[in-house]
C-alpha cells in the first residue's frame, strides 16, 4: 500500500448526503481487476449528460477541480455496496483523502487499506469547507495525518480522530497480512483452543 | 453477566486485543461469489493461501445467466471469466464451491442459510455488504471490501475496532401482508441511511419474535440500508426448527450440544445497548420507496413527497433531484404511479416464502400488458421446491417469466438491466440511480407488493387487490 502522510492539494466539493458507491463506480465496471486503471470509471455515470457527453457542470468536470485531490462530501459518503473498486477508482484518478461528517463504514475500512485517508469532522465544519472551496473554485487544504489536522482554505485548523493502528500502517504504506502474521503464535493458540468448532 | 448477544460472540472469537483496541478476530466461516477474484489475485501475488479452507464456501451468483445454467452460454467475456475463476479459485485450494446447476448453487446470501452454514453464535464474513443477512439466525455476520477478504483467506482472522450497539424495537402486531420488508424500510424510514453507521443492530420485540425465518432474513440483510454494520435476531425455537436437518446443520449429540450454546446467545435481559430505538409494529403498512435512498420510503397510501415541505434546505435539494431522476411529481398518490417492469428476487426477497407470497398474488391474474415481470429464485433449492410446489407454473400462467437463480437485475452484474427511465417495482434493497441500469428507476418493496404492482400496472395495496377493491 501507499503510505500517506500529508498532502496540499485542491479540493473539490460533492455537497451532497448519501453519495453511495453504485455511483463512485457503477457496478457494470466491477468485473475489471485492480491491474487496470479505474480513473474513468469514477463516477462514470453521475459525470455524464443522458447523451453520454461529459456534464460541464459536474465538480470533477470543472477545469478548477481536475487536479483535486481531495474530495469534500456530504454525510454517508460511500455507503452502500462492499466494492472496494470505489476507493480504487478515486485512488487512480489521484485521490488520497476523502473528507465528510459521516461514512459507510465499510467504505472507511477499505479505504484505510489502500492509501485512500477518510477524515471525520463535525457536519458544520464540512459545511462550512464545502462553502470556502466552492466559493473559490482551486481552493486547497492542507491535511497532516501525522498531527491528525485538516486546514481549510480560511487557515482553520480542525483535528480529526484516526484509529491508531490504521493510522500507523497508512503512515508506514504496511499491508496488514504482514502484520497479522507476526501474531501467528497467538492465532495457532486460538486454535488449539477452539478447535474444530463450528467447522462443518 | 448483562452481556448483548453480540458482545457474547465478539468475547468468544477474540485472538487477541492491542493496547489501541484494535481486535484480532477469529473467522467461524468464510463466503465466496464470483466477485471476488481480486482477492485471490491478491493472495498469489504474495505467495500465500487459503489458511482453513475447509471453513470457506463459495457459490457463483453475480455473474450468472438467468436464462442458462451453462457456464458456456454466459456471452459476455469478462462475466463467464468471474464464473469460471472462482471455479478455478476455488478447486485449486480445495474450497467447497456449490458450482452453477447443482442443488447448493445460489445468492450467497441465500445459499448460507439454506445449506445450514449460518448458525448462532458464529462470526461470519463475506466480502459483501449484505452479509448482514446472516444475523437472522444469532450470528454476528457483516460484509468486508476485497483487501478484508484476503485477509481472512490468508490468517482466518480479522481487525475490528469494536462496535457499538443499538437495539431496535419492534412490537405489536403486524397487519396482514406487512412482512420483513415493510418492516425494515419502516425501520430505515426512520433512522435514516445513516442511523445505524457504526453500530450492530439487534431486532427485538414481538414484532420480530412473530417474523418467519425468512421474514428475518430479510430485515437483516438491510440492515446494511440503514448504514448498521451487522443486523441480528436472537436464535429462538423459529430459529431451530429452520435449521434443523439442513445439510450443513449439527446432527445427533452434536445437534444437542449445539442447541444447549444457542440457547445462551440471547442478549440478557439488563444488557445495556449504546442506543435504542423503537418502532409500533400495527402501524406499519406495506411500504414502497419512491426516491434514491432506502431511507424515502412511504406507506403505500402515501403521495410522492413535496421538497418544499423539507426541514432544511440540503434536503429540499436532494428531494428534488430525486424527483427529477425518479420523474415523479410531488403529490402524486403512490397508488396512481404506473410501473414498466416488476423484479422479483435479490438476497433480499427471493427465498422461498417470498415466492410462495408472490405466487398467492399472481394466481388467477394476469401481469398487466403494459408490464415485462420477472421472477428470479434465488438458489437452486428455492427453484426446485418452487417448482415442486407448481409455483412456477402459477407465475407463467399469469405472465411473469420465471428464471434460472443468480443475483440478476438486483445490480445486473451479469447484463440484467433496466432500459433508461424505465421504472421497476423491486423487491432488492437498493433503490440508488443507476443501480438496476444506467438511468433505470427503482422502487423497493416486497415481493407480494411487487405482484400486485406487476398485476395492475402501478404500485397497489395487495390488501386492497386481494379482497377486488382494486
Ligand atoms: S442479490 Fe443484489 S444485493 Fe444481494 S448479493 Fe446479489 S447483487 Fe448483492
Amino acid at each position: 500500500m501507499e503510505a500517506f502522510r500529508t498532502m496540499d492539494a485542491v479540493a473539490v466539493p460533492l455537497p451532497r448526503p448519501n453519495i453511495d458507491t453504485d455511483q463512485i463506480i457503477p457496478a457494470r465496471f466491477l468485473s475489471r481487476p485492480r491491474e487496470v486503471d479505474h480513473t474513468e470509471f469514477l463516477f462514470h455515470d453521475a459525470r455524464r449528460l443522458p447523451d453520454g457527453e461529459q456534464n460541464p457542470d459536474f465538480a470533477l468536470n470543472r477545469e478548477a477541480w481536475r487536479n483535486a485531490r481531495i474530495v469534500v462530501a456530504g454525510k454517508n459518503f460511500a455507503c452502500g455496496s462492499s466494492r472496494e473498486s470505489a476507493v480504487w477508482a478515486l485512488f487512480d484518478a489521484g485521490f488520497r483523502v476523502a473528507i465528510a461528517p459521516s461514512f459507510g463504514d465499510i467504505f472507511r475500512n477499505n479505504g484505510m487499506k489502500n492509501g485512500l485517508l477518510p477524515v471525520m469532522l463535525p457536519a458544520d465544519v464540512v459545511e462550512n469547507i464545502l462553502a470556502q472551496i466552492e466559493a473559490d473554485p482551486g481552493a486547497r487544504i492542507q491535511v497532516d495525518l501525522p498531527a491528525q489536522t485538516v486546514t481549510a482554505p480560511d487557515g482553520s485548523v480542525h483535528a480529526f480522530e484516526v484509529d491508531p493502528f490504521a493510522k500507523h500502517c497508512l503512515l508506514e504504506g504496511l499491508d496488514e497480512i504482514g502484520l497479522t502474521q507476526s501474531y501467528e503464535e497467538e492465532i495457532a493458540a486460538f486454535e488449539r483452543r477452539f478447535g474444530r468448532e463450528n467447522v462443518r | 453477566m448483562s452481556e448483548t448477544m453480540f458482545e457474547k460472540i465478539w468475547q468468544k472469537h477474540r485472538v487477541l486485543e492491542r493496547e489501541d483496541g484494535q481486535t484480532l478476530l477469529y473467522v467461524d466461516t468464510h463466503l465466496l461469489h464470483d466477485g471476488g477474484a481480486t482477492a485471490f489475485d491478491f493472495l498469489r501475488n504474495r505467495g500465500l493461501k487459503p489458511r482453513a479452507p475447509e471453513r470457506i464456501f463459495a457459490t457463483p451468483d453475480h455473474y450468472v445467466s438467468t436464462s442458462s445454467r451453462k457456464v458456456e452460454e454466459i456471452e459476455d467475456e469478462r462475466h463467464r471469466e468471474m464464473v469460471e475463476k472462482l471455479d478455478r479459485n476455488t478447486r485449486e485450494y480445495g474450497i467447497k464451491q456449490f458450482g452453477l446447476g447443482t442443488e447448493g448453487q445460489g445468492i450467497v446470501h441465500v445459499m448460507g442459510p439454506e445449506q445450514g452454514l449460518s448458525q448462532p453464535g458464529i462470526l461470519l464474513v463475506c466480502g459483501d455488504s449484505h452479509t448482514s443477512t446472516h444475523g437472522a439466525v444469532g450470528a454476528l455476520a457483516f460484509g468486508i471490501g476485497s483487501t478484508e477478504v484476503a485477509h481472512v483467506l490468508a490468517t482466518q482472522t480479522l481487525w475490528q475496532r469494536k462496535p457499538k450497539t443499538m437495539r431496535i424495537r419492534v412490537d405489536g402486531r403486524l397487519s396482514d401482508q406487512v412482512t420483513g420488508k415493510d418492516v425494515i424500510l419502516a425501520i430505515i424510514a426512520k433512522i435514516g441511511a445513516a442511523g445505524g453507521t457504526g453500530h450492530v443492530l439487534e431486532y427485538t420485540g414481538s414484532a420480530i419474535r412473530g417474523l418467519s425465518m425468512e421474514g428475518r432474513l430479510t430485515l437483516c440483510n438491510m440492515s446494511i440500508e440503514g448504514g448498521g454494520r451487522a443486523g441480528m435476531v436472537a436464535p429462538d425455537d423459529t430459529t431451530f426448527q429452520y435449521i434443523a436437518g439442513r445439510p450443513y446443520a449439527p446432527k445427533g449429540a452434536a445437534w444437542d450440544a449445539a442447541l444447549e450454546r444457542w440457547r445462551a446467545l440471547p442478549s440478557a435481559d439488563d444488557a445495556v445497548f449504546d442506543a435504542e430505538v423503537s418502532l409500533d409494529g400495527s402501524a406499519i403498512s406495506p411500504m414502497v420507496t419512491w426516491g434514491n435512498s432506502p431511507e424515502d420510503a412511504l406507506p403505500i397510501d402515501g403521495r410522492i413527497p413535496d421538497p418544499s415541505s423539507a426541514a432544511d434546505a440540503e434536503r429540499r435539494e436532494q428531494m428534488a433531484r430525486m424527483l427529477v431522476y425518479m420523474g415523479l411529481e410531488a403529490g402524486t398518490p403512490l397508488s396512481e404511479v404506473a410501473v414498466d417492469r416488476v423484479f422479483i428476487g435479490s438476497c433480499t426477497n427471493s427465498r422461498i416464502e417470498d415466492m410462495r407470497a408472490a405466487a398467492a398474488v399472481a394466481k388467477g391474474r394476469k401481469v398487466a400488458g403494459s408490464v415485462r415481470a420477472w421472477v428470479v429464485p434465488g438458489s437452486e433449492g428455492v427453484k426446485r421446491q418452487a417448482e415442486a410446489e407448481g409455483l412456477h407454473e402459477v407465475f407463467r400462467a399469469a405472465g411473469f417469466e420465471w428464471r434460472e437463480p443468480g443475483c440478476s437485475m438486483c445490480l445486473g452484474t451479469n447484463g440484467d438491466i433496466a432500459q433508461p427511465g424505465e421504472r421497476v417495482a423491486s423487491t432488492s434493497n437498493r433503490n440508488f440511480m443507476g443501480r438496476q441500469g444506467p438511468g433505470a428507476r427503482t422502487h423497493l418493496l416486497s415481493p407480494a407488493m411487487a405482484a400486485a404492482a406487476a398485476i395492475t400496472g402501478r404500485f397497489t395495496d395487495v390488501r386492497r387487490l386481494l379482497a377486488g377493491e382494486a
